[in-house]
Order: structure tokens, then C-alpha cells, then sequence
């Protein structure tokens, strides 16, 4: 059973390094209509073959994903629909358009609607290949290849890469196409969806090509850092969802792709950037301003001496917060409290003058 | 003509029917720091836009150094607005300056050390050396624009083409800009700026193109930019000054 897990790991690989430049490109959805329009391609090879293992059925697949994207193209650069109406537009109709030809022909065929859409991982070992007198299963040979091909793609025009998705515009000016960059990443992705298909379905193969890159985004200061660590969770999340999935008698694309979406949520929430972090951050912000303002309104004249009410009116605070905010301060003696009225010391009085400086206020 | 580097003769550039420029004949003097003002809408960025290739003119003819090709265009630093990219892409400041080193790799070729080197000398130029392993997201306006100038700089071009570039920034970066501007114009390279701050004309450009969708006037600042020339600019746009 190893050899599922092999296979599953080797998808998540293909998948995700392409799968970096369709997030910084925003074309996650764009990637999603092709992983379901390639579907119209491989069935119209599949009737003209009749193969299911056939290398027509790639290209064909790939011509449609190809086109996809340039018809995608052609809708929105009218400006009659914005882009996501015109991903909606062209996805539905040639996914459709496949559906309908399957559920005609579906007597003699053997494309199984369930597992188009869903995949199954564990056949793969079934459908097997002679590879230099090794008998392997074929999906794995076949994934294999293109995730070499991918890491090949990607090692050899990085720097167009990175310059045709930060800067179009100085790219071209530098000699570079960009559309040359983004038709040869998009067919990459085609091939590589098709291949996929076997293994983890039209639906799920967006999550394979997206959720490792997003997920090492929020972590990441570099490109290259940003490859690398998407192959990282491209690798955890296939080895967590093959144990769990196996263990448990479900669906193993579908538990990996689960297990993607949570690492995504523990990362966004616990990382040193994260959501967590932040609010933390936010709110002891907020705690030493308020803190801070007290003792500036101390140190203007006419307020030198403040009772407790007056306090509270004018920063709006309620009577938990005054307190938790005046003990603070009596505790580090920027305060002190004589008949029901509070005073600033003379570290208060130093502390606001630092306070002025720090946030750039009028000495 | 020998101390002009472009040439403009008869452009018209228009939005789908909406014209954007309209019969514009130019000569940008080389060596020169010439700025390009006019109110919003006048065609501004089009007409940087288009000598850069990056709009297709309806008409007219653009010469830069005596070439029309494209490949006249590596010659050509330019500096977009900073709002033309991406600043949450994961890269660092040197990144991001290494990318003026690409012009002259071919396809495939990596920068090299030599490269880096550069990029670090015009990191160092704009006083930007202490950010250079900054990710460009956290940057503040003026330092992004110091970055883009600085990638400039490392691409070595003789003409830079800028489009605001002291637009939103601080009088400290503003200053910064303007010194290694002039400085630069003592080795010899060509300056063309839009400008948006008709009070800093005077002092920080010896050439000036008054213009809206058409060319007003254009010659020295002394000569040119004179209050009639700026509210005929101005006026037929409905705008008072």
C-alpha cells in the first residue's frame, strides 16, 4: 500500500510548486475551470481511442485546458462581464458539455462519473506498467514524469517567472513575454490536472494546487522560501491524509484535502504573523496607549488632579478597565492617589515626555 | 537634431473612441531633466505608457536614441507609479533590485555576484542598504520608491522614464530623489518625470512639457513655464489654479 501513498505524495509535489505562481497570480479559480473543462477533452479522446491509458487523451485534455484559459480571456477582455462571471460562464459550459457526452455514452464506457469527480487513490495500484522490468503502477510513472517536468519549468525560468508575476509591465520592458510565461504555466497545469485526475478527482484537485501554496504565504518573506515550504505541506498533508484516510475507510483524497484546509487554519491562526499574534499585539497596543493617555491628560494643566469619575467619563471606560489600568500605573508609580484624586508623579511626568516623542507628538 | 534622444511626431493614442493623445510632436532634449505636467487626465502616464511599448499608439512614430525597435527599450529605465505591482509578493528589497539587473540576462540566465554587487551599490545610492533583506510589503511609500529607483539604477540605462515618483512621499525621500537625480544627470543620463507639484518645477527641472491630451508648450523651464502657458493647460480642463 506504500505505493499509494507514493502516488499521492508525488500528485501533491506536481501539484503545488505550479501551484505557488497560480496563487501570487490569482488564479485559483481560474485553475479550477480548467481541472473541470480538461474533462471535455479526455472525453472526446476517450471516444475516438477508446483507451483509457491513451497519451491522446493528455493532449486532447490539455488543448481544452489551454483553451479554457484563452476563452476565460476572450469573455472578460470584452468587459461586458468581469472575470469571475466569465470563469463561471465558460466553466460550466464545457464541463457540462462533457457531462452530457457521458451520460450518453455511458453504456460503453469506462469513465466512471463518481471517480472523475472524487478520485480514488487506492486503484491506482491496479492499473500497473513494466518500467526497466519494474512493474510500478502506471499513475505513478505518469506523475512522476511531470512532476519533473514541473520542477524542470520551474528551476529553468524562475527569474521569468517571478518577474512576468511581480512586475508584467517591467518584464515586458526587459525582453521577457509574459504571455509566453503564462500559456507554458498553464498548460503545465493542464497536463499536470489531467494526470491528477485518476488520483484525487476534478474537485479535488484545485485544493492539491492551492492550499500548500496559500498556507506557505503566510509564513514566507522570499519566493524561493515559499516553493520550498509549499512541497513541505504539499508532503504532510498527502502523509497525514493517507494514515487517517486508511485508518478510517475514507475518502484518502478527501481526508488530505481536509487535512490541508487544517493546517491552513492552525498556520493562519498560530503563526508568528497570524491571527492570534496580531490580535494580541493589537490589543496590548491599544492597552499602552489608553495607559499612556491618562498620564498626558495628568500632565496638561487644569487636569493635574483627577477623580476617579472624571477619568472614566473622558476615556470611556468602564469601571473594570479604569481599575485594571490605575493599578497598573500606581504599581510602576507613575501615579499616586491622595483623598480620591490622582496625581502624576515625577516618573509619570518623564514617562510622558517619552510618551510625546514616541508618538511624534508636539514637545 | 544631436542633444535630442526622443523624438515624438504625430501621436495619437485614444481609449477605444475616447482619444487620449492627440497630435503630439515632441522633441525630450538629452542630458535633460524634463518633466512632464498637466492636469489629471491629460495624458500623462499614456504618453510615458506608450513610449515605453506598453500602449499601442493609433498613430505616430516614436524614435529614442534614433531606434523605434523594442529592444531600444532595455536602454530605458522605467519607474512605474507605485501602485502598478503587487507589494504583497514575497520578496525582499534586494529581489526586487536584482530585477534591474534582468534586462541584460537573455531568457534562462541567472544574476550573477557581479550582479548582486551592483544591485548593492544602488541600494547603497538611495540609502536603502539597511532594508535590502526587508520583505517589500513592509516598506513605507517613500521607501518603495527608493526601491524602484534604486532598481533603476542597477539596470544602468541612460534614460530614466518616471511616472510620480514624488508623489505621497516625505520632503526627507523627496530630497533624496532629487540629489541622486541630478547627480546622475552629471554622468550624462536623461530625465523624464511626471510631475504633479507645479511649486517644485522651477527647482528641480531645467525642461518642462506643459500638456493636456495635447502639447500646450515645451522648452527650458525658464522660458516655458510661464503662468499663461499652465492656465491654458489647466483651463480647458475646467480647472482653476
Amino acid at each position: 500500500m506504500i505505493e499509494v501513498l507514493l502516488v499521492l505524495i508525488v500528485t501533491a509535489l506536481a501539484t503545488s510548486v505550479p501551484g505557488v505562481f497560480l496563487v501570487l497570480r490569482g488564479l485559483s479559480m481560474t485553475t479550477d475551470a480548467i481541472s473541470h473543462t480538461i474533462l471535455l477533452g479526455i472525453v472526446l479522446a476517450f471516444f475516438m481511442t477508446n483507451d483509457i491509458r491513451s497519451p491522446w487523451l493528455i493532449i486532447a485534455a490539455s488543448i481544452v485546458g489551454i483553451a479554457t484559459v484563452y476563452i476565460i480571456e476572450l469573455v472578460s477582455r470584452t468587459q461586458l462581464v468581469r472575470q469571475d462571471a466569465a470563469i463561471g460562464l465558460v466553466f460550466t459550459a464545457l464541463f457540462a458539455a462533457a457531462i452530457i457526452l457521458i451520460s450518453k455514452y455511458s453504456g460503453n464506457a469506462h469513465l466512471d462519473m463518481d471517480v472523475v469527480l472524487m478520485g480514488e487513490v487506492l486503484f491506482a495500484p491496479f492499473n500497473r506498467i513494466d518500467v526497466f522490468g519494474f512493474s510500478i503502477p502506471a499513475a505513478l510513472w505518469q506523475l512522476s514524469i511531470i512532476m519533473l517536468v514541473n520542477f524542470a519549468f520551474i528551476a529553468l525560468f524562475y527569474k521569468e517567472l517571478k518577474l512576468t508575476t511581480f512586475d508584467p509591465k517591467f518584464a515586458f520592458i526587459a525582453g521577457f513575454s509574459a504571455t509566453f510565461i503564462y500559456y507554458a504555466l498553464m498548460t503545465l497545469v493542464s497536463v499536470t490536472a489531467v494526470a491528477a485526475f485518476d488520483a484525487v478527482g476534478s474537485i479535488l484537485v484545485i485544493n492539491f494546487f492551492v492550499a500548500p501554496a496559500l498556507t506557505a504565504y503566510l509564513l514566507v518573506r522570499r519566493l524561493s522560501a515559499m516553493i520550498w515550504l509549499s512541497m513541505l505541506f504539499a508532503v504532510w498533508n498527502s502523509v497525514i491524509g493517507y494514515m487517517i484516510g486508511f485508518s478510517y475507510d475514507l475518502s484518502i483524497a478527501g481526508v488530505t484535502s481536509f487535512t490541508a484546509l487544517v493546517t491552513f487554519m492552525a498556520v493562519f491562526i498560530f503563526s508568528p504573523d497570524g491571527w492570534l499574534n496580531s490580535r494580541l499585539r493589537a490589543f496590548r497596543q491599544k492597552r499602552t496607549f489608553t495607559r499612556a493617555m491618562i498620564l498626558m491628560l495628568m500632565n496638561e494643566r487644569g487636569h493635574t488632579r483627577l477623580t476617579a469619575g472624571e477619568i472614566t467619563a473622558h476615556f470611556n471606560l468602564n469601571r473594570k478597565q479604569f481599575d485594571n489600568h490605575m493599578e497598573h500605573l500606581l504599581i510602576n508609580d507613575y501615579i499616586e492617589k491622595k483623598n480620591g484624586q490622582y496625581t502624576l508623579t515625577e516618573r509619570g511626568e518623564e514617562y510622558t515626555h517619552y510618551t510625546r516623542i514616541k508618538y511624534e507628538l508636539p514637545i | 537634431m544631436d542633444d535630442t534622444i526622443i523624438t515624438i511626431k504625430d501621436l495619437n493614442v485614444a481609449y477605444q473612441d475616447k482619444p487620449a493623445l492627440w497630435h503630439i510632436n515632441l522633441d525630450i532634449r538629452k542630458n535633460g531633466r524634463t518633466a512632464i505636467v498637466g492636469p489629471n487626465g491629460a495624458g500623462k502616464s499614456t504618453m510615458i505608457k506608450t513610449m515605453m511599448k506598453l500602449i499601442r499608439p493609433v498613430s505616430g512614430r516614436i524614435e529614442i536614441d534614433g531606434r523605434t525597435d523594442k529592444g531600444v527599450l532595455k536602454n530605458i529605465a522605467y519607474v512605474p507609479q507605485k501602485g502598478e505591482v503587487n507589494w504583497d509578493f514575497p520578496a525582499t528589497v534586494l529581489d526586487v533590485v536584482l530585477m534591474g539587473r534582468y534586462v541584460h540576462k537573455g531568457w534562462i540566465k541567472r544574476p550573477q555576484k557581479k550582479d548582486r554587487e551592483i544591485a548593492l551599490e544602488a541600494l547603497k545610492t538611495m540609502k536603502m542598504e539597511a532594508f535590502c533583506d526587508r520583505q517589500i510589503s513592509e516598506l513605507s511609500g517613500g521607501q518603495r520608491q527608493r526601491a524602484f529607483l534604486a532598481r533603476a539604477i542597477a539596470q544602468d540605462a541612460d534614460i530614466y522614464v518616471m511616472d510620480e515618483p514624488l508623489q505621497g512621499i516625505d520632503i526627507t525621500t523627496e530630497n533624496l530623489i532629487m540629489d541622486v537625480i541630478r547627480k546622475l544627470q552629471t554622468e550624462g543620463k536623461t530625465f523624464i518625470v511626471v510631475h504633479h507639484q507645479l511649486n517644485t518645477v522651477k527647482e528641480y527641472f531645467d525642461h518642462v512639457v506643459i500638456m493636456n491630451k495635447t502639447i500646450i508648450a515645451d522648452g527650458p523651464t525658464d522660458a516655458v513655464f510661464t503662468g499663461e502657458n499652465i492656465e491654458k493647460a489647466y483651463r480647458e480642463k475646467g480647472v482653476s489654479v
